[in-house]
Parts: structure tokens; sequence; C-alpha cells
């Protein structure tokens, strides 16, 4: 019997997916180069993009009306591209809280969060908060008062959502790349709150 | 029941989110990077509609659609469009996956 | 493409109907009504982009609030939830 050392055999879908490159590279659909670039281009894209665009929000009030009205044009406006995207933002205030699911599959604006989260989509997420939204939210930690109306976002067709979360209290005078750093990918879509980062503890002497 | 698609969850009893989260493995994005030259998104090699990897990952057999992982349906709904669309034919990538496989254990 | 019928503010309701092929109005909103949040545009149907056609003319797609309490049986929240999505005109009927 060979010793197959360091074999690892693929599972199906591996190969299937070094099967169907080869063949898209041999047929010319498709090039190496390609692929790495755009593998590039998701593997270094983390939720900073959408993170300036609330920090902006937060200090230019024309900024957020135009972000509001039309969110892929504000998304350009920063000089992102986000190309076939048609984004729709909504505002949390103190009387709305806003969180986004595509039941169907698993919708998100990647261009400006880069790739979703394993629970966006799974089945509990996708099956529950548009039924429970309140009770999911808690799972993740966040308490929606009864007061405050929650509106789910189901992105099932051609828009994708992000929520522009409030900012918060105690920020007065922060600059904007400070203010973009509170705002993390969970509070853009909507299962969080931008906090302020806890004080480090004094040492002792 | 098949009048109600099996990806078609909303509003349906489930347990806890897991919050998992996942660092990407590289043939995962290369899955997601196909994904988008081959949808158009970006590059020069639009031959499908992002409508039809939808349709073919929603096409799973239920047990098969809960039990893959989310680049495991993408990469089976991709390969099953390139074969309806004419790219690749059904014996093509019989041959390949054999050769694969077969180099793997060289 | 095909006109926008209805408006912001028009209420609207989801047809109930279970075809095969794909569709992008979830199961859980068939047969309900709800009011135009928005007009979105108009789109080529994803039911016909699924099957390699074009589907052309573009249909118009609408944002539509629902009550959450109209939707579920025995919601318990704020009567003021809401459950938005898109639903695309030919999926609507007036109300």
């Amino acid at each position: 019997m060979k010793d197959l050392g360091a074999y690892r055999p693929l599972d199906y879908f591996q190969l299937m997916e070094v099967s169907l490159r080869e063949l898209l590279v041999e047929k010319g659909v498709v090039s190496e180069d390609a692929i790495a670039g755009a593998m590039a281009a998701m593997r270094e894209r983390g939720p900073e993009r959408g993170a300036a665009m609330a920090a902006r929000a937060w200090l230019d009030p024309a900024y957020k009306a135009r972000m509001l009205a039309d969110g892929s044009q504000a998304a350009e406006e920063l000089g992102f591209e986000v190309p076939g995207l048609r984004l729709i933002v909504v505002e949390n205030t103190p009387r709305t809280h806003n969180v986004i699911v595509c039941t169907l599959c698993s919708c998100y604006p990647r261009m400006l969060l880069g790739l979703p989260p394993e629970w966006y989509k799974s089945k509990p997420y996708r099956s529950r908060v548009v039924r429970e939204p309140r009770k999911v939210l808690a799972e993740f930690g966040l308490k929606v008062s009864p007061k405050v109306a929650i509106r789910v976002h189901d992105s099932n067709a051609d828009m994708r959502y992000m929520v522009l979360p409030m900012r918060p209290a105690g920020t007065d005078g922060w600059a904007e790349e400070r203010l973009a750093a509170l705002v993390t990918r969970d509070s853009l879509i909507g299962v969080a709150i931008p906090v302020l980062p806890k004080k480090p503890k004094t040492r002792k002497s | 029941m098949i009048e109600r698609g099996h990806h078609d969850m909303g509003g349906l009893p489930a347990g806890k989110v897991r919050r998992t989260e996942h660092a990407y493995d590289d043939w995962e994005l290369r899955v997601d990077a196909m994904m988008m030259l081959l949808i158009g998104v970006v590059g020069g090699s639009k031959r499908m509609t992002v409508d039809e990897l939808r349709k073919n990952v929603e096409a799973l057999p239920p047990a098969d659609y809960d039990k893959m992982g989310y680049y495991d349906r993408w990469v089976i709904s991709l390969t099953q469009t390139m074969i309806q669309r004419g790219v690749i034919t059904t014996d093509e990538l019989a041959r390949k996956l054999a050769e694969v496989e077969e180099r793997g254990r060289g | 493409m095909v006109e926008a019928r209805y408006r912001p503010g028009d209420r609207v309701r989801v047809r109930k109907a279970a075809p095969l092929g794909h569709v992008r109005t979830p199961f859980y909103i068939r047969g309900y009504a709800g009011v135009v949040e928005r007009v979105c545009g108009a789109f080529a149907n994803p039911e016909e982009l699924a099957q390699q056609r074009d589907g052309l003319p573009a249909q118009p797609l609408y944002r539509v609030r629902f009550r959450q309490q109209d939707v579920w049986p025995g919601y318990r929240g704020n009567p003021a939830d809401v459950l938005e999505l898109e639903v695309f005109q030919h999926w609507l009927e007036g109300s």
C-alpha cells in the first residue's frame, strides 16, 4: 500500500472548485489573474467603507440627507466603487431601530461591508429575525425597548441595505476617523449599536 | 412540501442564532471570485446571472442544502449553471474531476 | 418598461400563489396587505432571468411596509413594528 504521506483527499466540493476553475481557465472563460484579483479584493474588505459613510453622515447633515436619499451615490461620493449596488440606508433614531436580513439567501452590501458573517447566512437568523426580531436581537446582547419600533428589512430583491446607527453620546468633537472606528459591522447590519470603548483600567502602582 | 422552497425560510421556527465567524479558506474565496467574474460584477467574463446561481442553489435537495456549507452550495450551483449554459459539458466535468482526483494521489 | 401602477402610500396586497421556478417574493408575505413605502425603480424579472431569459420588459419594484402584527399570529412587540420588503408589481394587487 503506497504511503500517501501528506495526501489529504479533497472533499467533493473542493474537488469541484479545482475542476471548474481549471476547465474555465482552459477554455479562456476566466483567467487565474482575474480570480486572484477578485479574491484579494474580497479578502481585504471589511466594514470600513460602511463605517466611513456612517461617520461622515454623523458629521455632515447634508451628506446624511443625500445618503438617505440615494445610498449608492453617497458611497461613490466617498470614492467607493460599488458596481451594480442599489443601496438603501435606513436610519436608527431614538424611536426606531432597523435590522437587515435576506431570508431567501444572503444578499448583503458586500462592496461596503465585506463578506457577510456566517450567522447572517444561517437558518436561525434568516428564519427568525423577520418574525421575532426583539428576541433575536436579545440573543445578540441588544435589548431594544418596547417603546422603540423595530423595522426589519428583508433584502429579497434588487436593493441592498445598511443601517445608519445613532451617534453615541460622549463623542462631541471627535474626528471623523475616530467616529468611524466606533461603527462595527454588526451595527451596520442592525444587531448591535456602536459603543464607546471601555476606559483602560489604571494600573495600581 | 414542494409548494414552499426549502430556502424560503422566513418565519419558520429555528434554534438560537450561533454567532459563528468564519475565516474564509482560499478555495472559498476562489468560488466567490469565480461567481463575481461569471455573473459579470467585475471583469469581462459574464456568462450567467445571479438569478441562475440562486435558482440552482434553491434546486439542491433540502437535506443537502442543510448539510452543505455556503460555498459548497455555490460551487455546485456555479458548475450546474455552466453546464446549463453550455460553457462546459458533463463529460468534460467528469473527466476533469477524475484527473484532479488522480493528480492528488500522485 | 411596464408602467408603475402604484405610488407611495397606496395600500397593496401580495398575491397568494405558489408557483414553481425561481421566485423572489417570500412565502411568508403572500396574501398579506401593506403600504407602498417607495417605488424602487424597474428591474428585469428575476423569475425569467433565472431561466436564461432576459426578463424584459422591466417590472416596477416596490418596497412595501407591513405591520408585524398583521403578518404573524400572536406577534408580541411594539404595534409599530414593521417588516419591509421588495415586491414586484406583478405580485401585487390593489387593496
